[in-house]
Protein backbone atom coordinates (compact mmCIF):
# COMPACT_ATOMS: atom_id res chain seq x y z
CA UNK A 1 0.00 0.00 0.00
CA UNK A 2 2.91 2.40 0.78
CA UNK A 3 4.54 1.93 -2.16
CA UNK A 4 1.63 1.89 -4.16
CA UNK A 5 0.76 5.43 -2.47
CA UNK A 6 4.02 6.76 -3.81
CA UNK A 7 3.77 5.55 -7.16
CA UNK A 8 0.68 7.23 -7.55
CA UNK A 9 2.68 10.71 -5.91
CA UNK A 10 0.11 10.26 -2.83
CA UNK A 11 2.67 10.35 0.19
CA UNK A 12 1.27 11.96 3.02
CA UNK A 13 3.04 12.70 6.41
CA UNK A 14 3.21 9.53 8.77
CA UNK A 15 1.46 9.49 11.88
CA UNK A 16 3.37 10.17 15.27
CA UNK A 17 4.22 7.40 17.66
CA UNK A 18 3.10 8.42 20.97
CA UNK A 19 3.54 5.84 23.29
CA UNK A 20 6.90 4.57 23.67
CA UNK A 21 7.42 8.13 25.49
CA UNK A 22 6.16 7.11 28.98
CA UNK A 23 9.11 4.83 28.95
CA UNK A 24 11.15 7.72 29.70
CA UNK A 25 10.48 7.96 33.96
CA UNK A 26 11.66 4.33 34.17
CA UNK A 27 14.50 4.96 32.40
CA UNK A 28 15.45 7.82 33.95
CA UNK A 29 15.76 6.28 36.96
CA UNK A 30 18.04 3.28 35.18
CA UNK A 31 20.19 6.40 33.83
CA UNK A 32 20.65 7.62 37.60
CA UNK A 33 21.85 4.67 39.22
CA UNK A 34 24.44 2.93 37.06
CA UNK A 35 25.83 6.37 34.88
CA UNK A 36 25.13 9.18 37.36
CA UNK A 37 23.00 10.93 35.17
CA UNK A 38 20.22 12.97 37.07
CA UNK A 39 17.03 14.77 35.24
CA UNK A 40 17.40 18.43 35.28
CA UNK A 41 13.89 19.08 34.96
CA UNK A 42 13.48 20.59 31.46
CA UNK A 43 11.72 19.04 28.40
CA UNK A 44 10.84 20.21 25.37
CA UNK A 45 8.88 19.07 22.44
CA UNK A 46 10.05 19.96 18.57
CA UNK A 47 7.40 20.80 16.31
CA UNK A 48 6.67 22.55 13.01
CA UNK A 49 3.87 24.68 12.92
CA UNK A 50 1.88 24.86 10.37
CA UNK A 51 1.08 27.95 9.15
CA UNK A 52 -2.48 29.53 9.32
CA UNK A 53 -5.02 30.43 11.81
CA UNK A 54 -5.99 26.82 12.81
CA UNK A 55 -2.37 25.78 14.36
CA UNK A 56 -1.81 29.39 16.15
CA UNK A 57 -4.77 28.62 17.70
CA UNK A 58 -4.21 25.43 18.90
CA UNK A 59 -0.80 26.39 20.06
CA UNK A 60 -2.19 29.37 22.51
CA UNK A 61 -4.80 26.58 23.55
CA UNK A 62 -1.82 24.26 24.40
CA UNK A 63 0.18 26.56 26.49
CA UNK A 64 -2.98 28.16 28.06
CA UNK A 65 -3.44 24.51 29.29
CA UNK A 66 0.21 23.89 30.47
CA UNK A 67 0.36 27.08 32.35
CA UNK A 68 -3.32 26.93 33.93
CA UNK A 69 -1.85 24.03 36.59
CA UNK A 70 -0.39 25.85 39.81
CA UNK A 71 2.33 22.68 39.88
CA UNK A 72 4.83 24.12 38.15
CA UNK A 73 6.74 27.06 36.19
CA UNK A 74 5.42 28.47 32.81
CA UNK A 75 6.19 26.88 29.65
CA UNK A 76 8.23 28.82 27.08
CA UNK A 77 8.35 28.48 23.33
CA UNK A 78 10.93 29.27 21.30
CA UNK A 79 11.67 28.73 17.51
CA UNK A 80 14.87 27.88 16.24
CA UNK A 81 16.83 28.66 13.43
CA UNK A 82 15.39 25.70 11.22
CA UNK A 83 11.59 27.35 11.83
CA UNK A 84 10.69 24.50 14.47
CA UNK A 85 8.95 25.19 17.32
CA UNK A 86 10.14 24.07 20.89
CA UNK A 87 8.02 24.29 23.91
CA UNK A 88 9.86 24.15 27.17
CA UNK A 89 8.43 22.86 30.09
CA UNK A 90 10.03 22.57 33.72
CA UNK A 91 9.21 19.91 35.74
CA UNK A 92 11.59 18.41 38.98
CA UNK A 93 9.25 14.79 38.87
CA UNK A 94 10.26 12.94 35.77
CA UNK A 95 6.56 11.57 34.67
CA UNK A 96 4.78 14.95 35.63
CA UNK A 97 6.94 16.16 32.66
CA UNK A 98 6.10 13.05 30.62
CA UNK A 99 2.72 13.82 31.42
CA UNK A 100 3.22 17.70 29.96
CA UNK A 101 4.96 16.18 27.47
CA UNK A 102 2.60 14.08 26.26
CA UNK A 103 -0.34 16.98 26.41
CA UNK A 104 1.52 18.40 24.01
CA UNK A 105 1.38 15.88 21.86
CA UNK A 106 -2.31 14.92 21.99
CA UNK A 107 -3.79 18.29 21.27
CA UNK A 108 -1.45 18.70 18.74
CA UNK A 109 -2.46 15.31 16.96
CA UNK A 110 -6.30 15.91 17.92
CA UNK A 111 -6.18 19.15 15.65
CA UNK A 112 -5.03 17.30 12.75
CA UNK A 113 -1.07 18.76 13.56
CA UNK A 114 0.22 15.35 14.81
CA UNK A 115 2.08 14.76 11.36
CA UNK A 116 4.03 18.12 12.30
CA UNK A 117 5.77 16.93 15.54
CA UNK A 118 9.90 16.39 15.22
CA UNK A 119 11.05 14.96 18.30
CA UNK A 120 10.72 15.59 21.98
CA UNK A 121 13.87 15.63 24.45
CA UNK A 122 14.63 15.41 28.22
CA UNK A 123 17.76 16.94 29.44
CA UNK A 124 19.75 14.99 31.92
CA UNK A 125 23.20 16.00 33.58
CA UNK A 126 25.77 14.68 35.83
CA UNK A 127 27.97 16.08 38.99
CA UNK A 128 30.61 16.96 36.56
CA UNK A 129 28.62 18.85 34.03
CA UNK A 130 27.99 16.58 31.59
CA UNK A 131 24.67 16.88 30.02
CA UNK A 132 23.09 14.41 27.39
CA UNK A 133 19.68 14.90 25.84
CA UNK A 134 17.63 11.58 25.70
CA UNK A 135 15.95 12.30 21.80
CA UNK A 136 12.38 10.91 21.18
CA UNK A 137 12.11 10.78 17.26
CA UNK A 138 8.06 10.72 16.94
CA UNK A 139 8.19 8.92 13.24
CA UNK A 140 10.20 6.31 14.23
CA UNK A 141 9.16 5.48 17.44
CA UNK A 142 12.73 5.40 18.68
CA UNK A 143 14.82 7.13 21.23
CA UNK A 144 18.70 8.53 20.98
CA UNK A 145 20.99 10.06 22.98
CA UNK A 146 22.10 13.64 22.14
CA UNK A 147 25.07 14.74 23.88
CA UNK A 148 26.93 18.21 23.04
CA UNK A 149 30.13 19.16 23.86
CA UNK A 150 31.22 22.56 22.99
CA UNK A 151 29.69 24.61 20.68
CA UNK A 152 29.19 22.38 17.65
CA UNK A 153 31.32 19.03 18.67
CA UNK A 154 29.16 15.85 20.12
CA UNK A 155 30.50 13.71 22.49
CA UNK A 156 29.70 10.56 20.41
CA UNK A 157 31.85 8.45 23.61
CA UNK A 158 29.29 9.52 25.95
CA UNK A 159 26.01 9.11 23.18
CA UNK A 160 26.70 5.27 22.83
CA UNK A 161 27.21 4.50 26.39
CA UNK A 162 23.97 5.85 27.16
CA UNK A 163 22.31 4.29 24.35
CA UNK A 164 23.81 0.37 25.84
CA UNK A 165 22.45 1.81 28.94
CA UNK A 166 18.99 2.13 28.09
CA UNK A 167 18.85 -0.69 25.22
CA UNK A 168 16.65 -2.93 27.53
CA UNK A 169 14.44 0.02 29.00
CA UNK A 170 13.72 2.11 25.46
CA UNK A 171 13.39 1.60 22.34
CA UNK A 172 16.95 2.91 20.92
CA UNK A 173 17.34 3.82 17.44
CA UNK A 174 19.35 1.76 15.85
CA UNK A 175 20.41 3.69 12.57
CA UNK A 176 23.12 6.29 13.70
CA UNK A 177 22.14 8.16 10.37
CA UNK A 178 19.11 9.33 12.07
CA UNK A 179 20.75 10.44 15.06
CA UNK A 180 20.07 14.18 13.90
CA UNK A 181 22.36 16.74 16.05
CA UNK A 182 19.87 19.18 17.70
CA UNK A 183 22.52 22.07 18.78
CA UNK A 184 21.43 24.84 20.93
CA UNK A 185 17.94 22.54 21.86
CA UNK A 186 16.79 23.91 24.93
CA UNK A 187 17.68 22.64 28.21
CA UNK A 188 20.86 21.64 26.85
CA UNK B 1 -8.61 8.94 16.55
CA UNK B 2 -7.01 12.00 15.22
CA UNK B 3 -8.17 13.63 12.52
CA UNK B 4 -5.79 14.72 9.56
CA UNK B 5 -5.49 17.83 7.27
CA UNK B 6 -4.43 16.11 4.44
CA UNK B 7 -6.89 15.96 0.94
CA UNK B 8 -6.42 13.62 -1.05
CA UNK B 9 -6.98 14.79 -4.99
CA UNK B 10 -8.60 11.77 -6.87
CA UNK B 11 -9.32 13.82 -9.54
CA UNK B 12 -5.73 14.00 -10.17
CA UNK B 13 -4.49 10.30 -9.09
CA UNK B 14 -7.12 9.15 -11.48
CA UNK B 15 -5.55 11.66 -14.51
CA UNK B 16 -2.22 10.52 -13.58
CA UNK B 17 -3.10 6.99 -13.31
CA UNK B 18 -5.02 7.06 -17.05
CA UNK B 19 -1.40 8.33 -18.41
CA UNK B 20 0.96 5.77 -16.90
CA UNK B 21 -1.84 3.00 -18.10
CA UNK B 22 -1.79 4.49 -21.69
CA UNK B 23 1.76 4.69 -21.79
CA UNK B 24 2.26 1.20 -20.56
CA UNK B 25 -0.47 0.11 -23.12
CA UNK B 26 2.10 1.81 -25.76
CA UNK B 27 4.54 -0.13 -25.04
CA UNK B 28 2.76 -3.11 -24.83
CA UNK B 29 1.75 -1.87 -28.93
CA UNK B 30 5.21 -1.23 -29.95
CA UNK B 31 6.24 -4.88 -28.73
CA UNK B 32 3.71 -6.67 -29.86
CA UNK B 33 4.14 -5.00 -33.76
CA UNK B 34 7.62 -5.60 -32.95
CA UNK B 35 7.34 -9.49 -32.32
CA UNK B 36 4.36 -9.65 -35.11
CA UNK B 37 6.66 -7.68 -37.75
CA UNK B 38 9.88 -9.22 -37.99
CA UNK B 39 11.30 -10.23 -34.82
CA UNK B 40 15.48 -10.75 -35.10
CA UNK B 41 16.97 -6.98 -36.17
CA UNK B 42 13.90 -4.90 -34.85
CA UNK B 43 13.77 -6.74 -31.37
CA UNK B 44 17.60 -5.80 -31.17
CA UNK B 45 16.70 -2.39 -31.35
CA UNK B 46 14.38 -2.56 -28.71
CA UNK B 47 16.34 -4.37 -26.22
CA UNK B 48 19.14 -2.04 -26.99
CA UNK B 49 16.73 1.23 -26.34
CA UNK B 50 15.86 -0.89 -23.05
CA UNK B 51 19.19 -1.20 -21.94
CA UNK B 52 19.83 2.58 -22.41
CA UNK B 53 16.49 3.41 -20.14
CA UNK B 54 17.71 1.53 -17.78
CA UNK B 55 21.27 2.62 -17.88
CA UNK B 56 19.57 5.94 -17.64
CA UNK B 57 17.93 4.85 -14.60
CA UNK B 58 20.84 2.96 -12.96
CA UNK B 59 23.05 5.65 -13.16
CA UNK B 60 20.78 8.61 -12.79
CA UNK B 61 22.43 10.37 -9.72
CA UNK B 62 25.80 10.22 -11.42
CA UNK B 63 24.75 11.51 -14.78
CA UNK B 64 23.08 14.29 -13.42
CA UNK B 65 25.42 15.13 -10.92
CA UNK B 66 28.09 15.13 -13.49
CA UNK B 67 25.37 17.20 -16.23
CA UNK B 68 24.65 19.98 -13.95
CA UNK B 69 28.53 20.01 -12.32
CA UNK B 70 27.49 19.42 -8.89
CA UNK B 71 29.58 18.19 -6.71
CA UNK B 72 28.33 16.19 -3.30
CA UNK B 73 28.70 18.71 -0.06
CA UNK B 74 30.10 16.78 4.00
CA UNK B 75 27.57 18.08 6.41
CA UNK B 76 30.72 20.07 7.61
CA UNK B 77 30.77 21.95 3.99
CA UNK B 78 27.00 22.90 4.49
CA UNK B 79 25.74 22.22 8.02
CA UNK B 80 22.29 24.67 7.36
CA UNK B 81 21.72 22.39 4.14
CA UNK B 82 22.03 19.42 5.88
CA UNK B 83 20.51 20.22 8.92
CA UNK B 84 17.21 20.95 7.08
CA UNK B 85 17.19 17.98 5.39
CA UNK B 86 18.17 15.80 8.03
CA UNK B 87 14.27 17.48 10.02
CA UNK B 88 12.51 17.12 6.62
CA UNK B 89 13.66 13.23 6.07
CA UNK B 90 13.02 12.71 9.90
CA UNK B 91 9.46 13.67 9.74
CA UNK B 92 9.40 11.91 5.99
CA UNK B 93 10.24 8.94 7.74
CA UNK B 94 12.49 8.16 4.69
CA UNK B 95 16.37 7.94 4.29
CA UNK B 96 18.17 10.60 4.17
CA UNK B 97 19.48 11.74 0.27
CA UNK B 98 23.14 12.54 -0.63
CA UNK B 99 23.05 16.72 -0.79
CA UNK B 100 25.17 18.33 -3.82
CA UNK B 101 25.27 21.77 -4.31
CA UNK B 102 25.81 23.19 -8.24
CA UNK B 103 28.37 25.86 -9.08
CA UNK B 104 25.49 28.15 -10.71
CA UNK B 105 23.85 30.83 -10.71
CA UNK B 106 20.22 29.01 -12.41
CA UNK B 107 18.40 29.03 -9.24
CA UNK B 108 17.05 25.44 -9.57
CA UNK B 109 17.00 22.23 -7.37
CA UNK B 110 16.95 18.90 -8.37
CA UNK B 111 16.89 15.11 -6.82
CA UNK B 112 17.66 11.96 -8.87
CA UNK B 113 18.95 8.66 -8.34
CA UNK B 114 17.20 5.07 -8.85
CA UNK B 115 15.74 4.59 -5.30
CA UNK B 116 15.46 6.61 -1.79
CA UNK B 117 18.32 4.42 -0.78
CA UNK B 118 20.48 6.16 -3.41
CA UNK B 119 18.99 9.29 -4.38
CA UNK B 120 21.08 12.75 -4.10
CA UNK B 121 19.53 16.27 -3.96
CA UNK B 122 20.97 19.31 -5.40
CA UNK B 123 20.62 22.60 -4.71
CA UNK B 124 22.58 25.64 -6.68
CA UNK B 125 24.44 28.52 -5.54
CA UNK B 126 21.90 30.16 -7.13
CA UNK B 127 19.01 29.04 -5.06
CA UNK B 128 20.68 29.29 -2.16
CA UNK B 129 21.41 32.95 -2.69
CA UNK B 130 18.01 33.68 -3.66
CA UNK B 131 15.84 32.04 -1.38
CA UNK B 132 14.89 32.58 2.66
CA UNK B 133 15.85 29.53 4.79
CA UNK B 134 12.18 28.66 4.95
CA UNK B 135 11.74 28.71 1.08
CA UNK B 136 14.57 26.91 0.60
CA UNK B 137 13.30 24.20 2.72
CA UNK B 138 9.66 24.15 1.08
CA UNK B 139 11.85 23.60 -2.45
CA UNK B 140 13.86 20.62 -0.84
CA UNK B 141 10.45 19.02 0.54
CA UNK B 142 9.05 19.25 -2.85
CA UNK B 143 12.75 17.53 -3.81
CA UNK B 144 12.10 14.91 -0.78
CA UNK B 145 8.69 14.07 -2.07
CA UNK B 146 10.29 13.84 -6.03
CA UNK B 147 12.52 11.01 -4.12
CA UNK B 148 9.94 9.62 -1.95
CA UNK B 149 7.27 8.82 -5.35
CA UNK B 150 10.17 7.34 -6.99
CA UNK B 151 9.47 10.15 -9.92
CA UNK B 152 13.04 8.81 -11.76
CA UNK B 153 12.16 5.25 -11.92
CA UNK B 154 8.22 6.32 -12.98
CA UNK B 155 9.60 8.49 -15.58
CA UNK B 156 12.08 6.02 -16.75
CA UNK B 157 9.66 3.38 -17.09
CA UNK B 158 6.73 5.58 -18.58
CA UNK B 159 9.89 6.63 -21.11
CA UNK B 160 11.00 3.15 -22.11
CA UNK B 161 8.33 3.17 -25.15
CA UNK B 162 9.27 6.39 -26.63
CA UNK B 163 12.99 5.57 -26.17
CA UNK B 164 12.16 2.23 -28.32
CA UNK B 165 10.12 3.80 -30.93
CA UNK B 166 12.49 6.98 -31.23
CA UNK B 167 15.22 4.08 -32.30
CA UNK B 168 13.49 2.18 -34.35
CA UNK B 169 12.60 5.70 -35.86
CA UNK B 170 16.41 6.66 -36.26
CA UNK B 171 17.14 3.03 -37.84
CA UNK B 172 14.95 3.72 -40.53
CA UNK B 173 16.51 6.67 -41.42
CA UNK B 174 19.84 5.08 -41.91
CA UNK B 175 18.73 2.36 -43.79
CA UNK B 176 17.15 -0.27 -41.54
CA UNK B 177 14.42 -0.69 -43.37
CA UNK B 178 16.39 -2.35 -46.04
CA UNK B 179 17.08 -5.31 -43.93
CA UNK B 180 13.81 -5.42 -42.35
CA UNK B 181 11.21 -5.84 -44.92
CA UNK B 182 10.91 -5.45 -48.54
CA UNK B 183 15.06 -5.47 -48.75
CA UNK B 184 17.23 -8.71 -50.11
CA UNK B 185 15.91 -10.50 -46.69
CA UNK B 186 12.39 -9.75 -47.74
CA UNK B 187 12.33 -12.58 -50.11
CA UNK B 188 13.33 -15.49 -47.75
CA UNK B 189 10.98 -14.68 -45.30
CA UNK B 190 8.04 -13.66 -46.94
CA UNK B 191 5.77 -16.33 -45.82
CA UNK B 192 6.00 -16.34 -42.09
CA UNK B 193 5.99 -12.48 -41.88
CA UNK B 194 5.09 -10.81 -44.35
CA UNK B 195 3.29 -7.20 -44.68
CA UNK B 196 -0.25 -6.66 -43.78
CA UNK B 197 -2.55 -7.01 -47.05
CA UNK B 198 0.43 -5.77 -49.54
CA UNK B 199 1.26 -2.91 -47.28
CA UNK B 200 4.96 -4.01 -46.57
CA UNK B 201 6.08 -4.42 -42.83
CA UNK B 202 8.88 -1.45 -43.01
CA UNK B 203 5.92 0.84 -43.63
CA UNK B 204 3.69 -0.47 -40.88
CA UNK B 205 6.65 -0.50 -38.55
CA UNK B 206 7.44 3.22 -39.53
CA UNK B 207 4.04 4.40 -39.00
CA UNK B 208 3.65 2.20 -35.78
CA UNK B 209 6.85 3.67 -34.16
CA UNK B 210 5.86 7.61 -35.41
CA UNK B 211 2.37 7.10 -33.82
CA UNK B 212 3.61 5.88 -30.63
CA UNK B 213 6.77 8.12 -30.07
CA UNK B 214 4.04 11.13 -31.03
CA UNK B 215 1.52 10.10 -28.25
CA UNK B 216 4.28 9.13 -25.82
CA UNK B 217 6.14 12.36 -26.03
CA UNK B 218 2.97 14.14 -25.38
CA UNK B 219 1.53 12.03 -22.59
CA UNK B 220 5.26 12.03 -20.99
CA UNK B 221 5.21 15.74 -20.37
CA UNK B 222 1.62 15.64 -19.18
CA UNK B 223 2.83 12.76 -16.73
CA UNK B 224 5.60 14.96 -15.68
CA UNK B 225 3.21 18.16 -15.24
CA UNK B 226 0.85 15.62 -12.56
CA UNK B 227 4.34 14.69 -10.73
CA UNK B 228 4.81 18.08 -10.28
CA UNK B 229 1.55 18.59 -8.93
CA UNK B 230 2.00 15.81 -6.68
CA UNK B 231 5.70 16.73 -5.59
CA UNK B 232 3.99 19.82 -4.44
CA UNK B 233 1.31 18.78 -2.53
CA UNK B 234 3.46 15.76 -0.64
CA UNK B 235 6.18 18.91 0.10
CA UNK B 236 3.59 20.96 1.20
CA UNK B 237 2.22 18.52 3.74
CA UNK B 238 5.53 17.65 4.72
CA UNK B 239 6.94 21.62 5.98
CA UNK B 240 2.82 22.45 6.60
CA UNK B 241 4.00 25.98 4.87
CA UNK B 242 2.23 25.62 1.52
CA UNK B 243 2.78 29.56 1.61
CA UNK B 244 6.69 29.09 1.54
CA UNK B 245 6.62 27.02 -1.15
CA UNK B 246 4.54 28.95 -3.35
CA UNK B 247 6.82 32.26 -2.80
CA UNK B 248 9.72 30.79 -3.57
CA UNK B 249 8.27 29.27 -7.05
CA UNK B 250 6.98 32.84 -7.65
CA UNK B 251 10.49 33.94 -6.95
CA UNK B 252 12.03 31.18 -9.25
CA UNK B 253 10.07 31.09 -12.23
CA UNK B 254 9.94 34.77 -12.34
CA UNK B 255 13.59 34.94 -12.62
CA UNK B 256 13.94 32.66 -14.98
CA UNK B 257 11.48 34.29 -17.21
CA UNK B 258 13.42 37.44 -16.95
CA UNK B 259 16.56 35.73 -18.12
CA UNK B 260 17.43 35.58 -21.96
CA UNK B 261 16.73 31.99 -23.09
CA UNK B 262 20.02 31.42 -24.79
CA UNK B 263 22.15 31.36 -21.90
CA UNK B 264 20.39 28.05 -20.52
CA UNK B 265 20.68 25.71 -23.06
CA UNK B 266 22.71 24.01 -21.41
CA UNK B 267 20.27 22.72 -18.52
CA UNK B 268 17.75 21.77 -21.48
CA UNK B 269 18.32 18.05 -20.88
CA UNK B 270 17.70 18.10 -17.21
CA UNK B 271 14.41 20.01 -17.33
CA UNK B 272 12.15 17.28 -16.35
CA UNK B 273 14.11 17.08 -13.01
CA UNK B 274 13.96 20.29 -11.88
CA UNK B 275 11.74 22.26 -9.78
CA UNK B 276 10.79 24.83 -12.64
CA UNK B 277 11.78 24.41 -15.99
CA UNK B 278 14.83 26.11 -17.13
CA UNK B 279 13.76 27.16 -20.75
CA UNK B 280 10.37 29.40 -20.84
CA UNK B 281 8.16 30.11 -23.88
CA UNK B 282 7.85 27.22 -25.77
CA UNK B 283 5.15 27.28 -28.42
CA UNK B 284 2.27 24.60 -27.64
CA UNK B 285 3.33 25.52 -24.33
CA UNK B 286 0.68 23.78 -22.11
CA UNK B 287 1.31 20.90 -24.17
CA UNK B 288 4.78 20.20 -24.07
CA UNK B 289 5.47 21.36 -20.85
CA UNK B 290 7.40 20.02 -18.36
CA UNK B 291 5.94 21.54 -15.49
CA UNK B 292 2.51 22.69 -14.48
CA UNK B 293 2.42 26.99 -15.19
CA UNK B 294 2.71 28.84 -11.99
CA UNK B 295 -0.61 29.70 -11.43
CA UNK B 296 -2.12 25.87 -11.33
CA UNK B 297 1.02 25.31 -8.74
CA UNK B 298 -0.44 28.16 -6.50
CA UNK B 299 -3.84 27.23 -7.00
CA UNK B 300 -2.98 24.26 -5.53
CA UNK B 301 -0.52 25.24 -2.63
CA UNK B 302 -3.49 27.64 -1.57
CA UNK B 303 -5.99 25.34 -1.54
CA UNK B 304 -3.92 23.08 0.52
CA UNK B 305 -3.05 26.19 2.95
CA UNK B 306 -6.99 26.71 3.24
CA UNK B 307 -7.12 23.22 4.56
CA UNK B 308 -4.39 24.00 7.14
CA UNK B 309 -5.96 27.35 8.32
CA UNK B 310 -8.90 26.15 8.70
CA UNK B 311 -10.67 27.10 12.29
CA UNK B 312 -10.44 24.55 14.88
CA UNK B 313 -13.62 23.08 16.43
Amino acid sequence: MKFIDSLLGRTTQKAAKLDALFGLPNAAITLETTSGFTPTGAGAVCYRAAEGAAAARTQTDIVDLLNSDADGPDVEKTTDSFGFTWLVCHQDDMSLLCNDLHAINTSLEEQGFGGGLLCSLAAFADPTGRKVGLVYLYRQGTFYPFAPKGPQQRDNLLEIQVRDLLAGELPMEKDLTRWMALWGAPGL
Amino acid sequence: MARSRFISDTGLTVRMTSVMFLLGALFVVLVVTLMYALPRYSLIIGLVAIGIAFFQWWSSDKVAMRAMRAREVTPEEAPELHGMIDRLCSLADMPKPRVGIADTDLPNAFATGRSPQRSVVCVTRGILRRLSAEELEGVLAHELSHVAHRDVLVMTLASSAGIVAAMLTRSFQFGGFGMLGSGSRGRSSNNNSGGVAGVPVWLVLLIVSLVVYAISFLAMRLLSRYRELCADRSGAYLTQKPGQLASALQKITGEIAAIPQRDLRSSNAMNAFFIAPAVSGVSLRTLTSTHPSLEQRLEQLSKIATELGRPTD
